[in-house]
């Protein structure tokens, strides 16, 4: 029997760039002048900036053209879907293809990571102190950004480890743990003091936060994978989880023969890569829509398809079917689309009658998450579902501020979009803050 | 099929292209080899006084990822034995008899040198001479080389001495590290020359090394001024060869001229001839590529040559030379404007931030509707590829504007997107010449030169 060994089948997909390759890649770079890529890139990294330094053979410094719009520079580099932004808008699609502006920002900000070299360093302390909560994307690059700015930061994280789901979410063959735990530990060279295990809610008081602290970032992400409210749904393994386990400890993660992943989002897509990868003969991916309607990107569906995993579309699963605790199959109902439901969408309707039972001995659920709950335990006011903020990233409690996916209320949820907001909302705190201790606020 | 043979000063090949007096022309293996690969002609090797190599006496310029777009070398004249390079020339003339072998010598200032170098050449059945008076390092400093290519009396003065001894024919190579190869070619006209070549290579320091400080190359320690060559000295060498057959006293001689200086391509060759050269010499491209690029050198001088509708060589040599001319007899009037293809456009705004920062701000940034907008006007929560590409502005040249001063056209990275577009510039068409001449305030007043401009209606913004 073949041995499988996770830190090989899991470990990142892409290999560094050479220095060669990438010399011969920022070469390739015309260098535009108020690029497409840099208004794609939600952070608006100056891209031709940073490959043209890569290209002068000045890594740190494109590094720090990076880090300076995107202090989450080298998880981005992995984990954005560069074909809908950067990449996507690069002038060079219109000729041959496009630069590979996520592996060379990953090649720049690598550089540095790599050698301990520090970029930034934390401004002149101004006396003021700032809660972060949530040791994600967004509250990394808040308290990051505002150390930057000579503020003392405290991040608290529920978790044992901090960087969100890019230490635990995103799986490996796209962002190794260790790159987001280097990120963590910039941000704490910077001066940041990151506690962990501290929950809103269960042993961290909102109200001691607020009174403690000049000002408070929220950044908590999103909820648990909802249920499906199906029969035997306790059977069904929560897709998170599930990445979660093939990036800490993969070796006891257990995987079916036959897993069926329910959902055709990004989350799905990679919990039926790891399930393939660590040995699964036959995965499938379950989608009560068509793929027009995947919320999976176009080249993530592709990259699926590439690993060997199958699709049915048009499938609703009724009931997780076992036998003394064991799963033995999901019962499914065919689909057939119908008017346009409340999100646009076509909805999906039941076929009558068309019922039928997909041989499974593993369930995964990749269905999304649940909004955040914290938002009415806060006393927050809330915008869909999620906690409401104003164009400064300013919730409806003075002083509070929150970004990431806990406010991601339009548009779809991302670390970039996430880093985005983080660096926004620091930069609005420092003009909150910066007056009561005569600096000047423009950042 | 274009007629490729040439006829240079009595010197017959079946192609225009030789190897250049360097290393791919060192040895007689080399040389059958690079006749096998198809070249018409080969310069040996300078031949000529005792010398000894170093080690790392190549350097080179890399850009933008290119590698080699020139060489600089501190490699003296051949250190094979002289007797060795002899009788591997005669050896190659005999197994050759088709092809041109011209072989290079330089030996110390004095007629007795000179006699028994070009004698003892002459005895190989070698079909030409190349006086080496260009060789601008490690020869120089020993009176020879650049040192006498330098001095026109110089150069006349052992022309002179070889002209007296020599049966075959001698060909002058002159150096470019002068203010003017003018006064040498005629100098080496003066003396009976049978051609001219050009050019040798550029005085250079190639690069300072910046993890040691060391000189590039580092020859133990140290480095040096080189030789430059290959692609970046081509506009050089061609200005050179251009102000050759722009020269009376050289175009009434009627010598031929070899010309060399950084020809890589068939393109670069049809330029050479175009100016005047009427054999080519090769070196750095073969030193990057091997002797094998003879190939598409004639195959591509062929096809353009076919697709012209020249019949041979000798109807391409010089046949852009009268249209060299200088700032003196340009036309004032003459007027072009940048014109941009919106449909091939790919709105990297080069063009723009050229035109903008560094010459005459005359291109603008449009919206979809047409109305104007600046750079980086874009919200900054907008995002994604969508929104970055249709809401993307597309340059815009002001026609009434533009001077046509062809910046925009030189950075688009889009073939054919940028045209200069003649238009008229409804004036009488004049020169500075002329002006001198007939309204001399205007070219040496202000006061004069705004009166004349609102005249004939030149506006400068």
């Amino acid at each position: 029997m073949q041995v499988i060994r996770p830190e090989e089948v899991l470990r990142e997909y892409y290999p560094p760039l050479t220095d060669h390759e990438a010399l011969v890649e920022a070469n390739r770079c015309l260098y535009c002048y108020d690029a497409p890529c840099t208004h794609a890139c939600p952070t608006h990294i100056d891209i031709p900036k940073f490959i043209k330094k890569i290209a002068t053979e000045n890594p740190v410094g494109s590094a720090r053209t990076i880090l300076e719009a995107n202090l989450m520079g080298a998880t981005c580099a992995r984990v954005c879907p560069v074909q809908e932004l950067c990449e996507g808008a690069c002038v060079l699609n219109a000729e041959e293809k496009p630069i590979m502006i996520g592996r060379l920002q990953r090649y720049a900000t690598d550089y540095v990571y790599e050698r301990g070299i520090d970029v930034f360093k934390a401004g002149p302390p101004t006396g003021k102190k700032v809660a972060v909560v949530g040791a994600g994307p967004a509250g990394l690059t808040c308290a990051g950004e505002l150390a930057k700015l000579g503020h003392s930061v405290t991040v608290f994280e529920r978790r044992s480890l901090p960087g969100g789901l890019s230490t635990y979410g995103i799986i490996v063959l796209r962002e190794p743990v260790g790159v987001a735990l280097a990120e963590v530990e910039m941000v704490k060279r910077l001066g940041v003091e990151v506690k962990t295990e501290l929950e809103l809610g269960r042993n961290l008081s909102f109200e001691e936060l607020r009174a403690q602290y000049d000002a408070v970032f929220l950044g908590v992400g999103l909820g648990a994978v909802p249920a499906l409210g199906i029969p035997g749904e306790e059977l069904i393994v929560d897709g998170l989880g599930y990445i979660e386990a093939s990036k800490m400890d993969p070796q006891k993660l257990e995987v079916g023969r036959e897993v069926v992943v329910i959902g055709a989002g990004n989350t799905a897509v990679d919990c039926a890569t790891v399930a393939k990868r660590l040995g699964a003969e036959r995965v499938t991916m379950v989608y009560r829509r068509t793929e027009a309607e995947m919320t999976a990107y176009p080249h993530e569906y592709a990259f699926a398809k590439n690993e060997g995993i199958e699709f049915r579309f048009l499938t609703q699963p009724v009931e997780v079917l076992s036998e003394n605790g064991q799963v033995k199959g999901l019962r499914c109902v065919r689909m057939e689309l119908g008017a346009p439901d409340a999100s646009g969408r076509p909805a999906p309707l039941p076929v009558p009658g068309s019922e039928f039972v997909l041989p499974a001995d593993q369930v995964v659920k990749a269905i999304g998450q649940e909004k955040p709950s914290l938002a009415r335990l806060l006393g927050l006011e809330t915008e869909k579902g999620y906690i409401k903020v104003n164009e400064h990233l300013e919730t409806s409690l003075p002083g509070v501020y929150a970004g990431g996916d806990c406010v991601r209320a339009r548009g779809s949820a991302s670390t970039v979009m996430a880093v985005e907001d983080g660096k926004l909302a620091a930069f609005a705190i420092h003009r909150r803050l910066a007056p009561s201790v005569g600096m000047a606020a423009d950042d | 099929m274009a007629d490729l043979r040439i006829n240079f000063a009595g010197i017959k090949s079946p192609n225009p292209f030789w190897l250049a007096s360097a290393p791919p022309t060192n040895s007689g293996a080399q040389i059958h080899k690079a006749f096998e690969a198809g070249w018409g002609g080969a310069v040996w090797k300078t031949i000529g006084a005792p010398v000894l190599n170093v080690s790392n006496r190549y350097g080179a310029w890399h850009y933008g990822g290119q590698k080699m777009l020139a060489i600089n070398n501190v490699e003296l004249i051949s250190d094979r034995p002289l007797e060795v390079n002899l009788q591997e020339i005669r050896d190659v003339k005999r197994n050759w008899p088709d092809r041109a072998v011209i072989v290079s010598a330089m030996v110390e200032s004095n007629p007795e040198a000179w006699r028994e170098i070009i004698l003892k050449i002459e005895d190989t059945g070698a079909d030409g001479i190349e006086l080496n008076y260009g060789c601008p390092h490690g020869m120089s400093e020993r009176g020879m080389g650049s040192a006498v290519g330098q001095v026109p009396e110089y150069c006349q003065q052992i022309t002179r001495w070889v002209m007296d001894v020599a049966k075959i024919p001698v060909i002058v190579k002159l150096t470019p590290n002068v203010a003017s190869v003018v006064p040498p070619a005629r100098a080496a006209i003066a003396a009976g020359a049978n051609a001219l070549s050009l050019i040798n290579t550029i005085n250079s320091i190639v690069a300072v090394d910046l993890d040691t400080l060391e000189i590039t190359p580092n020859i133990g320690g140290k480095g040096g001024h080189g030789g430059y060559a290959g692609p970046a000295v081509k506009p050089i060498a061609l200005n050179m060869l251009s102000s050759l057959g722009t020269d009376e006293i050289v175009r009434n001689s009627g010598l031929p001229i070899s010309g060399m200086g950084g020809i890589s391509t068939w393109k670069d060759a049809a330029e050479f001839l175009l100016l005047g050269a009427s054999s080519l010499q090769v070196c750095t491209a073969v030193m990057h590529y091997g002797y094998r690029i003879i190939e598409d050198l004639c195959d591509g001088l062929s096809n353009w040559m076919d697709s012209k509708g020249f019949r041979t060589i000798d109807e391409v040599v010089g046949k852009s030379l009268h249209r060299i001319s200088d700032f003196n007899d340009f036309d004032l009037s003459f007027r072009a404007v940048a014109r941009i293809d919106t449909d091939k456009c790919i709105k990297c705004n080069l063009c723009y931030i050229a035109c903008n920062d560094t010459a005459h701000q005359c291109i603008d940034l449009v919206d979809a509707g047409g109305n104007l907008v600046q750079p980086y006007a874009y919200d900054v929560r907008s995002n994604g590829k969508n929104e970055a590409l249709s809401s993307r502005p597309q340059p815009q040249v002001r026609e009434e504007d533009c001077v046509g001063c062809r910046l925009c056209y030189n950075v688009c990275p889009v073939e054919d997107c940028i045209e200069m577009v003649e238009v008229p510039s409804g004036r009488a068409p004049v020169t500075w010449r002329q002006l001198t001449q007939t309204r001399t305030e205007v070219t040496t007043d202000w006061e004069a030169m705004k009166a004349y401009r609102e005249e004939v209606g030149i506006e400068i913004h």
